[in-house]
Order: structure tokens, then C-alpha cells, then sequence
């Protein structure tokens, strides 16, 4: 199979080409096209273009069209590369070149499908209301009678796309269904979802030339943050520091998500081991919304050895094996690099490795390595390692008084906070380190799609501003 | 340790050059490497560096140096050996006499390697001057000399080739040492806005009637002022330009078919493979039939360029095959034995109207490529 590159509805097929290999076995899986980021550069010349196809459509065809989209993407049998590819191929697929277990690539398809098929509901949230008619003509009026205006920022968003974690492809799917074109630079190893959501838009219905898909080396991401007013960029935590500031780019980076138990229910902190562990462990512990850290003021020492429990025990299984939970590192000697991080932070005094009885974590194969599920005890937030974060099940089980945590946590994506006492809820609320807020014992990784994720994708998008019309013109606006 | 490609050769699609035409090369090369020894090795005529390095020698170049292959007998060139003072233990003192030029390479950190050069430059891109279509690049036309300056020597062996062919050289100055800065303290801003200034003062010229129709450009560069002309709803053909020469790894078969379908709206361009150390070599016509493969030439026996084995440097490897670009220079100016450079590629076929070796698919030596910084101007 190969899979050219997408230029706004017109296939282009490289002389340069990186082949795919299976993770395992090192068998070619599929040939990519490689294109080089001034080709990227002239295309975004035209950009309005894809802007302009999508408003020529109704929104509400749009939004139909998306979820025609999600349903064939999720079951039905898609052209891809010039190969008809049916799910199980997709799965196969995309385990094979990311080392996902199969079961996982088969959730993620789950999650995409489901955001594609609740579109309505939650541009409807996201956009408080707004009739789409606005963000199409760029001004309307509200449902109240008011005339406001959203401008678009961009014709297109911009994505440079991560190879980690299949499950970050949620971000962009309701963008065109707010009029905005997309330019992607899938991952290395990961073109598979990007690749089969396109096909699967354009048998829907939605025009080929709002799309763009080019894959390539760093210089295709840089020309897509250099050619497109709005990007989003996934990278490490130097990548965020690198783009902060810059109101075209939004980056997202490590989550540092984080399970609080307040003083009044941390004596029962028992019945909540079940949202701490799929918090930690669920997808791999490969998302930025996995819990990193679980901070309390007692039991610590209980609860990391009751997630060591749970946690330690789940092994490496093949990729098609239902059961499998744990994802390989494919870039050979990441793994062990990363082991010799966790070891060197576990010499710190004040730490203990709760999963030290339960085997070895490092899993070395022939072509690739996985780690087993850390658990790791710090006396307090001092250490290192109390602020680590791993692309695997890893979680640091934090001893902090209550009235220190706040101010000690850090920068946190998703805060599971779980506490009935108002005192410390008012607290959490009004903590702006903490982006997406749970109060109550929610895992962090479970999303309600109808909430903003790291800001309003619209507030992104659209700029609110002032537009005034006379008075007969703005009755006269639907 | 990275290991040589087995050749995996398909039947070339160019002219090949015959076995007569290789082998008189070879043995003009061979008389040419003795002259060299003769020069170098002379104590009226060598330069310090080599008549004290001789003495070191377990044999003598002047006696023991009779063909291309006795040249082995060098240890490998070091290119530290060119980095430091005094520039004068490397002037011949056969023409310590006469006008000397420095020109540098590298530099963004440490000291920089020097060549010192009398007319080295000009011979090099007059007989280079040779190999282009007089349809495209027409004698007494202007020039645009679009690229790195500074102590480097390009821009006036470019202005040389434009004044040889009796045309004026207009110069827009871009400093890669500080392009390279930008890019490692991530300053992408600043480097769009130094770009972005280089590419202004190139379409003023263009703009200017100066009747411009040729030019020499880098990749990035051309990229740029093609898309900032797009913009403008033009093109480098439509501005005048017929021909254009350019140079850099970044030459790759696909960046090259880009270029020819997309940038350049008809204008002919011809990639050049050459440093400081070793002079301009040719490609030869770059073509779809051939996927766009852009193999070059040294401008032999000026400079010949080999490609050997990564583990044994003494060892060509097979037509086709993948190894290190290894450069010997020989002019009356400089002498460098079995210099490794810091490129791969794969060994090509003698072309007729080059019958020696050549390179194609120049990249960085994958050794070296993740700590270098390239294709940055």
C-alpha cells in the first residue's frame, strides 16, 4: 500500500517514500510519500479555497455529512492508498506501525466515531448556541435578537500530528464542521487515522479540497506553522515552552493530569481505586488526560501498594491478544532510556518503587521494548520524580498536606479532584494550573465531549468582535 | 558502525561513457597527480605544511607518487589539519608572491577551516562555465547572486562567472552562520523575518530592469523567492530569469522535480555538488526518465570525487553501491589526498561527457547527519 499526499482533494505521490514497518516483525506494512515543506508553503497559498468550499455547503450538510463520515469510518470499508480498507484492516494496520495493542486501536475508533456522530450536540455546547449560520457568514444574529460577529482566524486549521497516541485525533474532528479547512502532517508512524478519516469525509460528501494531508520530515510541520494563522502542534514539554505565547499555535504537550483526595475522603480512599487505576492504565497510560500523579495527605503508602496490586501484575501480550493493555515503545532503545530515567529518579530519598516486587518493568523484544506499570511512593512533592510523566501506565502516589497540594501540583490538564468539602471545591475551581476540572470521582479519562478541551476549539477558531449593521439590516439577518 | 549498500544497480538510462574515453582520463589523471607531487613536494615550490609533513612520511611523493592510486599511501586527510593559523603554512611557495585569498567554511562555533586560494575560484567556475546551455544561461547576461557571501568564497566566484561571461553580478548578501543561530536558540520568527529580507532585496533587483536572466541561488532560497513571486502573481520566468544554479544536499531527486514542475515555470535549472575544499562539480542533465536523479562529476583531475566503503575508505565501492564521498583535491593552490567528506551517496557510472566516476543521492553521512544542521539557507 501506498499513501501519497493529499494536496486539497488532488492525490500526489512522492519520489521520496519512507516505508512502514511492522513493529514485531520489521515487515513492510505500507510506503508513505514524503514532500518537503515548500510544496506544503505553495498550497496554503490557496488555502481560502478549502474555506470557501465548506461555506458554499449548509452547515447542517456538513455536520450530516461528518457523521455519515464517523459511522463509515468506524464500520464501513474505505478506499485508502488505492486499497479498499475495512476496519480490521485499519486496526491491523495502525497496531502494527505504533505497537497499540489492537483492543486499544479498536477503542480509539470508538471515541472518534462517537464524537463525529454527536457533532450537532456538541457544536451546539461548544458554541453555546450560536447558530452556525454565523461562524459560515462570519455574522448574525443571535438567538436573543443580537447582532454578533465571529471572524474567522484562518481558513484552515494546521495539525502537526503526534505517532503516540491515536486518541489526540478527537481534537480536530469538529473543524470542519466550523467551516475551517484542515491541513495535516500526520505522524511518522501513525498516518492510518488521518488518512482513513479523509476517505471516509470525502465518500460523505464533504469536498476533497477542504483537506490536506502531507506527510514529510520536520520541515513540512514548520511550514505548516509557518503558512497557517491557527495550528495545533503535539510535542513535549519543550515544544510548549517553544510556541507559548503565540496566539496562532496552540501546543499541545504533556498533561501532567493528576487525582487530588481531599482531606474529607481520603479515609475511604478505598472505594475509589477503580477510577485511579483506569485513570492510570487506561489506552496504554499513553494520553496526555492519564494520570500522572495521585496527591493525598494520608494513606499514600496504602494506596500506591493497592495500585501496585492491580497495576503490577499486567503483563506484555501480542497486540491481537483481547487482552493486551500494554503498548510498545517502537523507537528502538526508548524504552530502556526511559527505565534508566525512572531508576536514576528512584535513588531519591523519600521515594519508593511500590511495583519493585512484581518483576522486571523493562520488556526488551527484538525491534522494540515495553515498560510494565510503575507505581512509585514520594514522602512529599519534593522529589524529582513526583512530577514525572511517562507515555505508559506511570503514576506517582504523592504524600502533600491539603493546604500545600494546590500550590504544589503544578501545571495539571485534567484535575480529578475528590473532595465533598465547598472550602477546598472552591479552592480547585478558582486554580488556574488546573485545566479540565472533575469534582468527584470521575477518571481522568473520561471526557464529556460536550466541554471545551485546553480552550474553546471556536475561541481558537473565531475571534469574537463587534460588527454593526442599521437597524433594518440586522431585523431583516435570520 | 553503519555499513555499505551492496550494489543494487538498474541499467544507467544516460550515456555512458566508453572504456577508451575512461581510461585516458585516468591516465591524464595519472600524469596530472605526478605534476602535483612535482609542485607540492618540491622545496622550491611546496607549501610549508606539506614539505614538513613529508618529512614524517615512510616514503617520498616526490619518487614514490606515480598514479591516482599511489595516493593511498597518504594517511587520511585531516580536515582539523585546516582549521587555525598560520594561513601561510599553506601558500606554495611557488606563488607566495602573489594575491592570496582566504575563504572559510563552517564557523557557526569554534574556528573555522580556511582554504587559501589565488585563482583556484576563478578556473573552477570558468571551466564549470563551460557546462552550461548558452540557450538558458546567454553570455552577457546579468546576474542575481542570491546566497552566502561573507568569507565565503561563492559570491565572487559567482561574480567571476557572471564577468567571464560578460555579464554584471548583482549580490543580495545572506549570513548562514547566523541562520544556523537562529535555528538552534528557536528563534523561527527571526529567521522568517531574515528570509523574508533576502527575498525582498532579490525582487527589487529582479524588478529593478536590469535584464537579470541569470541567477545562483540555494534551494531554500529559490523556494522562497518562487513563492513570494507566486504571491505577486508571478514567476522567476515571467521576471526574466532563464537559468538558474544551485547547489546543497538538499538537492533531492523529488525536491528537484518539485522545483521543475512547480517553481520554476520553464526556467532551467542545474544543481552543483562543491565546497570550498573541492571546487564545483557538474551534474549531469537531470531528467524525469532518470527519476530525477541528480548525479555529479568532479571537475577531474582538477578534483575527483570517489565513493568508498564506510568501514575501509581505501575501498571503492561496486556502481550503484552506497558509501562515504571521499574528495582528493589536486591544483597548484591546494592539495587534499583522501579527504572524507561528510556526505554519503551512491556511486554512478562514468558519463560521456565526464568519463570518470560520480555521486548521486548526496546526503549527509548518516553518521554525522543528527548532530549537523543542513539545507538551512
Amino acid at each position: 500500500m501506498h499513501l501519497p499526499a493529499w494536496r486539497f482533494g488532488k492525490p500526489y505521490e512522492s519520489i521520496e517514500r519512507t516505508t512502514l514497518v511492522h513493529f514485531l516483525t520489521g515487515a513492510p506494512v505500507a510506503e508513505v510519500s514524503q514532500v518537503g515543506g515548500a510544496l506544503v508553503g505553495r498550497d496554503l497559498q490557496k488555502a481560502a479555497r478549502a474555506r470557501e468550499a465548506l461555506v458554499a455547503l449548509d452547515p447542517e450538510d456538513v455536520v450530516e455529512r461528518l457523521q455519515t463520515a464517523g459511522n463509515l469510518y468506524a464500520h464501513g470499508t474505505v478506499t485508502v492508498g488505492g486499497v479498499k480498507q475495512s476496519p480490521d484492516d485499519f486496526v491491523r494496520s495502525q497496531s502494527a506501525t505504533t505497537g497499540l495493542p489492537e483492543s486499544l486501536c479498536r477503542a480509539n475508533m470508538q471515541k472518534n466515531m462517537f464524537v463525529l456522530s454527536n457533532m450537532d450536540r456538541m457544536l451546539d455546547a461548544l458554541s453555546r448556541g450560536l447558530p452556525p449560520e454565523v461562524l459560515w457568514k462570519g455574522w448574525g444574529r443571535e438567538q436573543r435578537g443580537v447582532v454578533v460577529s465571529y471572524q474567522v482566524q484562518s481558513p484552515v486549521l494546521g495539525l502537526v500530528l503526534p505517532s503516540n497516541s491515536p486518541g489526540v485525533h478527537t481534537l480536530w474532528l469538529p473543524v470542519l464542521a466550523l467551516g475551517v479547512g484542515l491541513v495535516m502532517k500526520p505522524g511518522g508512524q501513525e498516518p492510518w487515522t488521518p488518512y482513513r478519516m479523509a476517505a471516509a469525509m470525502v465518500e460523505a460528501g464533504v469536498p476533497a479540497d477542504c483537506i490536506g494531508l502531507y506527510p514529510g520530515a520536520t520541515d513540512v510541520g514548520a511550514a505548516i506553522l509557518a503558512g497557517c494563522r491557527r495550528s495545533m502542534i503535539f510535542g513535549s514539554a519543550k515544544t510548549v515552552e517553544q510556541y507559548r505565547g503565540n496566539p496562532g499555535v496552540q501546543v499541545h504537550g504533556p498533561g501532567f493530569s493528576k487525582i487530588v483526595l481531599g482531606d474529607d475522603c481520603v479515609d475511604d480512599w478505598e472505594r475509589y481505586i477503580d477510577v485511579m487505576v483506569e485513570s492510570v492504565a487506561a489506552n496504554s497510560g499513553r494520553g496526555c488526560i492519564n494520570a500522572s500523579a495521585i496527591w493525598a495527605s494520608r494513606h499514600t503508602e496504602a494506596i500506591a501498594a493497592a495500585l501496585a496490586d492491580r497495576l503490577g501484575p499486567v503483563a506484555v501480550k501480542p497486540p491481537d491478544d483481547p487482552e493486551a493493555k500494554l503498548a510498545a515503545f517502537t523507537i528502538p532503545g526508548a524504552a530502556k532510556a526511559i527505565w534508566g530515567q525512572i531508576e536514576a529518579g528512584l535513588k531519591a530519598p523519600g521515594v519508593r518503587h511500590a511495583t519493585a516486587t512484581h518483576g522486571d518493568r523493562l520488556v526488551e523484544g527484538e525491534r522494540c521494548g515495553w515498560l510494565r506499570p510503575v507505581v512509585v511512593h514520594c514522602d512529599s512533592p519534593e522529589p524529582e520524580i513526583a512530577k514525572a510523566e511517562y507515555m505508559f501506565p506511570f503514576v506517582t502516589v504523592v504524600r502533600c498536606p491539603q493546604q500545600r497540594m494546590l500550590e504544589a501540583i503544578g501545571p495539571t490538564l485534567v484535575g480529578t479532584a475528590i473532595t465533598n468539602d465547598p472550602a477546598f471545591q472552591a479552592q480547585l475551581t478558582d486554580c488556574t494550573h488546573i485545566d479540565r476540572l472533575n469534582l468527584g470521582p470521575i477518571p481522568t479519562t473520561k471526557l464529556d465531549w460536550l466541554q471545551p478541551h485546553e480552550g474553546n476549539i471556536i475561541d481558537f477558531l473565531y475571534r469574537s468582535r463587534a460588527l454593526q449593521v442599521p437597524a433594518a439590516a440586522a431585523a431583516a439577518v435570520s | 558502525m553503519a555499513s555499505s549498500t551492496p550494489a543494487a544497480e538498474k541499467p544507467p538510462v544516460f550515456e555512458v561513457a566508453s572504456d577508451q574515453a575512461v581510461a585516458q582520463a585516468r591516465a591524464a589523471l595519472d600524469t596530472h597527480v605526478m605534476e602535483m607531487m612535482a609542485w607540492h613536494f618540491h622545496e622550491s615550490t611546496g607549501c610549508p605544511f606539506w614539505l614538513d609533513y613529508a618529512k614524517k612520511l615512510p616514503f617520498d611523493p616526490l619518487r614514490d607518487v606515480k598514479s591516482f592510486a599511489d595516493l593511498r599511501k597518504f594517511p587520511p586527510f585531516e580536515d582539523e589539519w585546516l582549521r587555525g593559523g598560520p594561513v601561510r603554512r599553506w601558500v606554495p611557495k611557488g606563488m607566495a608572491d602573489k594575491p592570496m585569498y582566504v575563504f572559510e567554511t563552517g564557523g557557526t562555533t569554534g574556528i573555522p577551516k580556511s582554504r587559501v586560494n589565488h585563482r583556484d575560484f576563478r578556473t573552477d567556475y570558468e571551466m564549470f562555465s563551460d557546462t552550461l546551455p548558452e540557450e538558458f544561461f546567454p553570455r552577457g547576461a546579468n546576474w542575481l547572486m542570491l546566497g552566502p557571501s561573507g568569507p565565503r568564497r561563492l559570491r565572487l566566484s559567482i561574480e567571476h562567472l557572471a564577468q567571464h561571461r560578460g555579464g554584471i553580478c548583482f549580490c543580495v548578501d545572506l549570513d548562514p552562520r547566523w541562520v544556523i543561530k537562529l535555528i538552534q536558540k528557536g528563534w523561527m520568527e527571526h529567521l522568517e523575518a531574515y528570509k523574508q529580507h533576502c527575498i525582498d532585496q532579490a525582487i527589487t533587483i529582479l524588478e529593478a530592469g536590469h535584464d537579470v536572466k541569470c541567477m545562483f541561488t540555494t534551494p531554500k532560497l529559490l523556494e522562497s523567492l518562487a513563492l513570494a513571486l507566486e504571491k505577486r502573481g508571478t514567476t522567476i520566468r515571467k521576471m526574466g530569469i532563464t537559468g538558474i544554479f544551485s547547489g546543497g544536499t538538499e538537492f533531492t531527486p523529488q525536491w528537484t522535480r518539485f522545483a521543475v514542475e512547480e517553481l520554476l515555470d520553464g526556467a532551467y535549472m542545474t544543481p552543483t555538488y562543491g565546497n570550498t575544499l573541492m571546487g564545483l562539480a557538474a551534474s549531469r542533465p537531470v531528467v524525469p526518465a532518470d527519476g530525477y536523479t541528480i548525479a555529479y562529476y568532479a571537475p577531474q583531475p582538477r578534483a575527483v570525487v570517489e565513493v568508498v566503503d564506510f568501514d575501509a575508505p581505501d575501498t571503492v565501492v561496486p556502481y550503484g553501491g552506497t558509501g562515504r564521498v571521499r574528495l582528493t583535491t589536486l591544483t597548484h593552490e591546494t592539495f587534499i589526498p583522501g579527504f572524507l567528506e561528510r556526505d554519503e551517496g551512491e556511486r554512478e557510472h562514468p558519463y560521456v561527457k565526464y568519463p570518470w566516476d560520480g555521486v548521486s543521492g548526496v546526503r549527509p553521512f548518516r553518521v554525522l547527519a543528527a548532530s549537523t544542521t543542513v539545507g538551512v539557507y
